[in-house]
């Protein structure tokens, strides 16, 4: 027909595709190959952010995500570093095809290094494990450590270098950079500013220092958002000199936390979460217990948390009180006067219950002197820190220490970033190189960041986004994730790590050490140069510098790198010169900022796992909300869902409520990090989900609180993706958790909280478990935090697709374990809150097992539940039939099976399920194959043994291989609160294995028991350890922490 | 014995006649063919037809729809796992019961008023399996493999899950699908010779006449139809029980709260006779009306299928008050909440309208007034389908939207998919029945002649004795 049109249409397709007439591409790489091509693609496809901005709907998302990795995969595939590419003519040593291999590296977060284990399966990262070496691991990990992994395949991270939003190169910046560079060091740096976020890196301050000393006008600014200036602030005046303390919560008996989430937030968090439950974990002995040794014998810390915004670190209380931020200080105060610390006191007014409260903490730390350790929360007052210093002095508190603080920039971090942004508006700054950070989404919104940042003459930015901050800046470079590159970092007491590149970067990233080398005009080289360097330097001459290295990069830490203890005293003017705070009106509504407990500042936005986190205490994924007390809800006329217009000091923003018992009344929690416009498709705000912006409200006097927000609620509402609403602790939830105080837990005994043996008949035919390997998992819910590391470990270790906030609010959530949240008591007056985490049972009677039509979910002759997805049909039956309702279905193509860097993540034991087929809690059974293989070698070699001393070696190595045996959820734990293992192993020594002895506790029990399914998942009960003059410890129950049992001491 | 004395004492209104006055053997057999054979094609039917295959068509798009895109289309989740399909698979089998039990049971219990609505009642049955049948399949997550549940020779030697109600379900089904299907069309051969006969076009006669497999009406084969039909309807009675037994097996084997109940089984029972009944004459009094058929279907039909209704309401009623009382006597904690979530939860409303439309308004029926009135009749009726749908959604939904762990406790929202499938199926199942009332002789002509001829009192002593041969 029309051969004129069509003819026209032809030679466009020829010069776009090479494809003329008779000539068709056969693949995708033919295809891109052409230069052509590559042009149309970045002319057409220029990452940039109007694509982004779309509203796209998750179906819509992984489309685009598909497609756009049909061609940035075609580059992004697994490399090895160019630097040491080596023909498999004798193949490495190490390296045999499936089997992973581990290496030691650190992740940097806020300045400071988590010291981790990255497996690796023949050169891809798949999953992240905690450092057993590291002071801040401790072997445990977090929900951001565990979804680290992801952001390294995260497709939309930036990928090339951008010069005024277009295509540039990195010979170009190059180019450009040393050009400049020459201008500056005629002028000795005049103009030129840097902006870091919290640096403990050595390499890094020294290449900066050694610019600073070439270019001696240049100056250098940190700023990160969640800020712990009010620390830095404190010891400067406290002590006269920066240093980092360091709590031991193993030493402690009595610890009371100054509005600290100290569980869940801070460089040390981990450490904290392991001494603090250490010293929490209670064991019955098993042996009925000798003449004259008391039950009394068993013992436990004892905390006390004052917070005005909920945290895990609140729901492990045993004592909690929720105030208003600006009551803290004047707690704080009260508390530290009572026990004779001179300070002024705030003229405040304590209702009864806060008068017993005080009085009764201040017996209990003033009867446990040395004992007792006062923690001051990151986002409070200077003044509450130097109290907190002062208190711990006056109680002459063992449970911790002080070392110098690693960090080379001693000065606040909001007050370098108002200096910078006075300059940058004076136009004193010529060049602005923002070395990571997104200052401005994260700056005070009273500091205009962005208008500032556009009086500037050349803007750098260097980040692993193109976000909001790449977008107004002139070039933006690539920054390469941990895992990619050579760095080092402290830990919260200056121990050092080097983080080894672990994969070649996957699109092109550079690291900072690398930018630095060349505004210092030395020759490009890849970090690690520069790296060794520097500790070629630091380390001086003695011993070989390339075992040193090895050992280093072997262990994670660098050997002897930790500071040592300093001794310092509170400098008794430092309390003198605080004045009490303010007064203010009581009847304003105080607004409390807070980092969200997933994507943090609102760096890993665009990372699903995180995301679809349910976060602690709320169970939101994918938004933020308006957090606020039930009676404060009422009082303003919300409920759950319904947007308000927050505005504090003249600015705005949209948000919904949330109802969140256990906050205090009259304030309103915002999380930080939501509302973002350039994070990636996963968390852009769009009109659907991604929340809001809370950072448009903080302001440099407000940081982590302020008074005066006014709350208007609007006509509409706005859907949250909930996965467990608020449930108390009652009617058919009685039994699920079960929590007693110790002195209870005393008294019981050894009476178990078991069923009788009559209660476990069956109709089905008893199975021999004598034999054999049985596994079984304990969970420890006196020592679950409800921190998520499991659940994420979970999900990177299961290849659990990620479903998108739609699929959630229908509640088809993929994770196999999740965290049951239940409260107790009247939810207006701070319930309790219990965490339980709820994997699959692996009930030796499974209800699943009996009524699946084609036996796809059968029972494993060691005990386990196991599913086979090539033999489902999906009729959901066994989902119905569980009574934990821990299964999940794939109710659509959910595994992401096209975008090749997600593949390369994936954890190839594991397979990747397809639509229609149900999945569920495996105890990660593939790492329960490679257990059974190594056992079965050596207990062929034991059978060989000459001696019965070999035989017994081996046997201690068996023990090793089954100790070694974890599921990822157990592994991941900070506080150890899962145990698994093997019911019928022996020991060496003729012990029983630690999941067998757990069993055996008096507080072990099952979940509805009553159902006779005989789970092989158990739980400890929740002990807590109130204080005496505040309740009957006896009488105590669930909820009832703050009746009043007057005259029954 | 006559005709007279073996009416049951049930059937009080015995002296008012299950057949219009003055009809013989020839009136009744050109009435009943003339509407296949020599009515015009009405604009009713036409439009009817039109309106239900456009829902069939619907039906197939949401079908292709689920099937490339997985069942995450409906609303179902977890805790919720099944959702519409379920419900609606419970409620079409339910509705297929009328079928077996009017043309079996009544037949072995000589009730002679079911004479002219047995056809009408199996081919319902056949229709409403058809439709139930396609629920399961579709409702897997790989529905392509259905197949797995029946046991069949593989090379992996793996058989289904015998313990599985769900495998149980597959042989009820299918066994009822089949028996349904023979005695339908065994009932059919004399009266599709009769069309093959009395047709004047070739054509049309060479169809039936296929479809008669040489039914030549001798002596003979009488013998045999009797027999046979006697026999098959003997094996039919047992799975009037047995079907949706099974089928409620699917619920009390499980251990859900509101599933694990013991009185299920009888109580399926009698909700699917409930529903089946209430189908049969939300169908017979239209077409009753747009045939003219109020000779064969008369007044004491409906008065006799209205009083099946009521006694079949009953016992659901009963049922329902034993479970609760089972619920709250039992003591356990799940099953009292469940049972305070079904009474007073978000969810309440369908609990409440279920209970006014199979418990209060069917009493209505105690009324001779309502009985006797079709219109009444057919709204009453009509009421039933809608309350005997809700039963069951709130079995399977509302009992998985709260089981044992709080905090899994979800809800169930259908999407748009889900009720495009349930009017899609219904749209089915009329389409099935029209063409059927089109093209086949809807009232079994043979045994209405059977009748004429014992209304006349010089043959009735001797259809009885024949036909007390054939029991022998």
């Amino acid at each position: 027909m029309d051969d004129a049109r069509l003819d026209s249409t032809a030679p466009r397709r020829t010069r776009l595709f090479g494809c003329g007439e008779g000539r068709i591409w056969r693949s995708l790489d033919e295809l891109a190959e052409t230069e052509e091509f590559a042009a149309f693609i970045r002319r057409e496809f220029p990452d940039q952010a109007e694509v982004w901005q779309d509203p796209l709907s998750r179906r819509e998302f992984l489309a685009l995500m598909a497609a756009s990795f049909g061609v940035a995969g075609l580059t992004g595939c697994t490399r090895a570093p160019d630097s040491e590419i080596v023909p498999y003519v004798d193949p490495p040593e190490q390296v045999v095809p499936g089997q992973a291999l581990r290496f030691a590296t650190a992740m940097p977060l806020s300045g400071y290094g988590r010291g981790v284990l990255v497996e690796s399966h023949l050169g891809r990262p798949t999953k992240i494990e905690g450092n057993p070496d590291h002071p801040a691991s401790l072997g445990a990990t977090d929900a951001i450590l565990q979804a680290s992994i992801l952001t390294l395949y995260d497709p939309d991270r930036a990928k090339e270098v951008l010069r005024r939003g277009g295509t540039s190169t990195w010979g170009q910046f190059v180019g450009e950079v040393r050009q400049s560079v020459a201008t500056f060091r005629q002028r000795g740096g005049r103009g030129l500013r840097f902006l870091t976020e919290t640096v403990t890196s050595p390499t890094l301050t020294r290449q900066l220092r050694s610019l600073l000393e070439i270019l001696p006008a240049a100056r250098w600014h940190h700023y990160e958002p969640i800020t712990q200036d009010s620390r830095r602030e404190a010891s400067r005046k406290a002590f006269g000199r920066p240093v980092n303390t360091i709590y031991h919560f193993d030493r402690a008996a009595r610890i009371l936390s100054l509005d600290a989430d100290f569980l869940s937030v801070g460089p040390a968090s981990l450490r904290a979460a392991r001494q603090f439950i250490d010293a929490r974990r209670v064991r019955a002995p098993l042996e009925p217990p000798a003449a004259g040794q008391s039950a009394s014998a068993l013992s436990m810390n004892r905390l006390y948390v004052i917070e005005s915004s909920p945290s895990i670190t609140g729901a492990m209380a045993d004592h909690r009180l929720a105030v208003r931020s600006e009551r803290v200080e004047r707690l704080a105060r009260e508390i530290a006067a009572r026990l004779g610390v001179p300070i002024a006191r705030s003229e405040t007014a304590w209702t009864p219950a806060e008068e017993r409260w005080i009085a009764a903490l201040v017996a209990d730390l003033r009867a446990h002197p040395g004992e007792s350790v006062i923690v001051p929360g990151d986002f409070q007052s200077t003044a509450v820190h130097v109290i907190a210093h002062a208190l711990n002095e006056r109680l002459g508190s063992t449970a911790l220490t002080h070392v110098e603080s690693p960090e080379p920039l001693a000065t606040g971090q909001l007050e370098s970033l108002s200096e910078l942004v006075r300059e940058m508006r004076a136009g004193e700054v010529d060049t602005l190189v923002l070395l990571g950070g997104n200052p401005v989404l994260t700056a005070p919104a009273d500091l205009d960041f962005a208008e500032a940042l556009s009086r500037v003459n050349l803007r750098v930015h260097h980040s692993l986004y193109y976000d909001e901050t790449s977008f107004l800046c002139h070039w933006h470079v690539p920054d390469t994730h941990y895992l990619e590159t050579w760095s080092d970092v402290c830990a919260f007491d200056g121990t050092v790590s080097i983080i080894q590149p672990l994969i070649a970067p996957l699109y092109g990233g550079k690291s900072p050490h690398q930018i630095l080398d060349l505004l210092l005009d030395r020759p490009e080289t890849d970090a690690g140069e520069a790296l060794r360097e520097e500790w070629r330097a630091r380390r001086g001459g003695g011993g070989s510098f390339d075992e040193f290295w090895r050992t280093a990069l072997r262990q994670g830490v660098v050997a002897e790198s930790t500071l040592p203890p300093v001794s310092v005293r509170v400098d008794p003017a430092a309390l003198e010169g605080t004045a009490p705070p303010a007064s203010p009106a009581g009847a304003d509504i105080e607004v409390i900022f807070r980092p969200d407990p997933a994507i943090w500042d609102g760096r890993f936005a665009n990372n699903g796992w995180l995301q679809e986190l349910p976060r602690p205490l709320t169970k939101l994924t994918w938004d933020n909300a308006a957090l606020v007390s039930p009676r404060t809800a009422r009082a303003l006329g919300v409920e759950n869902e319904r947007v308000v217009d927050l505005e504090l000091r003249g600015r705005t923003v949209r948000a919904p409520v949330w109802v969140l018992p256990g906050h205090p009344d009259g304030s309103v929690t915002l999380h930080l990090g939501y509302g973002r416009e350039r994070a990636g498709r996963v968390g852009n705000a769009t009109e659907k989900r991604g929340g809001f912006n809370a950072y448009r409200l903080r302001t440099s006097d407000a940081m982590a609180s302020g008074v005066g927000l006014i709350v208007r609620p609007r006509a509409e509402r706005y859907r949250l993706a909930c996965t467990q609403l608020h449930q108390m602790l009652e009617g058919p939830a009685e039994d699920l958790v079960h929590v007693e105080t110790i002195q209870q837990f005393s008294a019981r005994a050894a009476r178990p909280l078991e069923p009788s043996a009559e209660a476990r008949r069956s109709m089905y035919p008893e199975v021999d478990t004598s034999r054999g390997h049985q596994w079984a998992l304990q969970i420890d819910i006196n020592a679950c935090v409800g921190c998520n590391a499991c659940v994420v470990a979970c999900q990177a270790e299961n290849n659990i697709p990620v479903v998108g906030k739609e699929q959630v609010l229908n509640a088809r959530e993929m994770h196999w374990l999740r965290i049951d949240t239940y409260h107790a008591g009247d939810p207006e007056e701070q319930p309790d809150t219990y965490f339980e985490p709820v994997p699959c049972m692996h009930c030796e009677k499974a209800p699943c097992e009996f009524v699946c039509p084609v036996g796809a979910t059968t029972h494993s002759s060691e005990g386990l539940n196991e599913m086979t997805y090539n033999r489902c049909v999906g009729t959901r039956y066994c989902s119905n039939n569980c009574p934990y309702k821990v299964r999940r279905f794939n109710f659509l193509q959910y595994s992401d099976l096209d975008t090749p860097s997600l593949q390369l993540g994936r954890n190839p034991d594991v397979t990747v399920r397809s639509r229609g087929v149900m999945e569920k809690c495996t105890y990660c059974v593939q790492r329960i194959q490679r257990a059974r293989v190594d056992l079965e070698e050596l207990a062929a070699a034991r059978g060989d043994a000459a001696s019965p001393q070999q035989q017994l070696e081996i046997h201690r190595r068996m023990d090793d291989r089954l100790a070694a045996l974890e599921p990822a959820c157990a592994q991941a734990c900070p506080t150890r609160a899962i145990t698994f293992g093997d019911l019928n192993w022996k020991t060496a020594s003729g012990a029983v294995s630690a999941v067998k002895a757990l069993q055996m506790q008096p507080h072990s029990y099952a979940l509805l028991a009553e159902l006779n399914t005989q789970p092989r998942t158990r739980y400890l009960a929740r002990l807590v350890h109130p204080n005496p003059d505040l309740v009957d410890p006896l009488s105590w129950k669930p909820g009832g922490g703050r009746e009043e049992h007057p005259g029954e001491r | 014995m006559s005709a007279e004395e073996r009416i049951s004492p049930m059937d009080s209104d015995a002296a008012a006649p299950v057949i219009g006055p003055g009809h013989t053997y020839r009136s009744v057999t050109e009435k009943i063919s003339a509407i296949v054979l020599h009515r015009r094609t009405g604009r009713g039917w036409m439009a009817g037809f039109a309106l239900a295959f456009f829902f069939v068509l619907v039906f197939f798009a949401s079908i292709a729809y689920v099937l490339a895109r997985g069942v995450g289309v409906w609303g179902i989740n977890v805790p919720v796992a099944w959702g519409f399909a379920i419900v609606n698979f419970v409620w079409w089998i339910g509705i297929g019961h009328a079928g077996t039990l009017i043309s079996a049971v009544l037949l072995l219990l000589h009730q002679e008023w079911r004479t002219s609505i047995n056809r009408f009642a199996e081919s319902m049955t056949l229709f409403a399996v058809t439709c139930a049948g396609i629920f399961p399949v579709l409702h897997l997550g790989r529905p392509w493999y259905f197949y797995w549940l029946a046991p069949y020779p593989n090379v992996m030697s793996l058989w289904p899950q015998f313990r599985s109600p769900l495998v149980w379900d597959l042989f009820a089904v299918l066994t009822y699908f089949a028996v349904s299907l023979l005695f339908w069309y065994v009932g059919l051969i004399p009266d599709l010779a009769t069309l093959r006969d009395v047709a004047r076009n070739r054509f049309v006669r060479v169809v039936y006449g296929v479809l008669a497999m040489g039914w030549r009406g001798s002596a003979v084969h009488w013998h045999r139809y009797h027999v046979a039909y006697v026999l098959l309807a003997g094996l039919a009675t047992p799975l009037v029980v047995s079907v949706h037994s099974v089928v409620s097996l699917d619920f009390a084997a499980a251990q859900i709260p509101g599933w694990h109940a013991t009185v299920f089984p009888p109580y399926f029972v009698a909700g699917a006779i409930f529903s089946g009944f209430s189908m049969v004459l939300t169908l017979a009094i239209p077409v009753r009306k747009v045939y003219g058929l109020e000779d064969f279907i008369t007044t004491r039909h409906l008065d006799n299928m209205g009083k099946v209704l009521l006694a079949s309401g009953c016992i659901v009623a009963y049922g329902y008050c034993l479970e609760t009382f089972m619920t709250f006597y039992s003591g356990d904690v799940h099953e009292i909440a469940q049972a305070n979530a079904r009474f007073f939860g978000p969810s309440a409303w369908i609990f409440w309208s279920l209970i006014a439309s199979n418990v209060v308004i069917p009493q209505l029926l105690w009324l001779r007034g309502i009985r006797r009135n079709a219109r009444n009749l057919f709204l009453v009726a009509l009421v039933i389908n809608v309350g005997m749908w809700l039963e069951r959604y709130v079995i399977v939904v509302l009992s998985l939207e709260r089981s044992f762990v709080p905090s899994e406790w979800g809800s169930y929202r259908p999407t748009f998919w889900d009720v495009s499938t349930l009017l899609g199926s219904i749209g089915l199942f009329a389409a099935l029945f029209l063409l059927f009332i089109r093209l086949l002789p809807m009232i079994s002509a043979f045994e209405m002649r059977e009748l004429v001829a014992s209304r006349r009192g010089d043959l009735a002593t001797e259809s009885a004795e024949e036909r007390g041969r054939v029991h022998e």
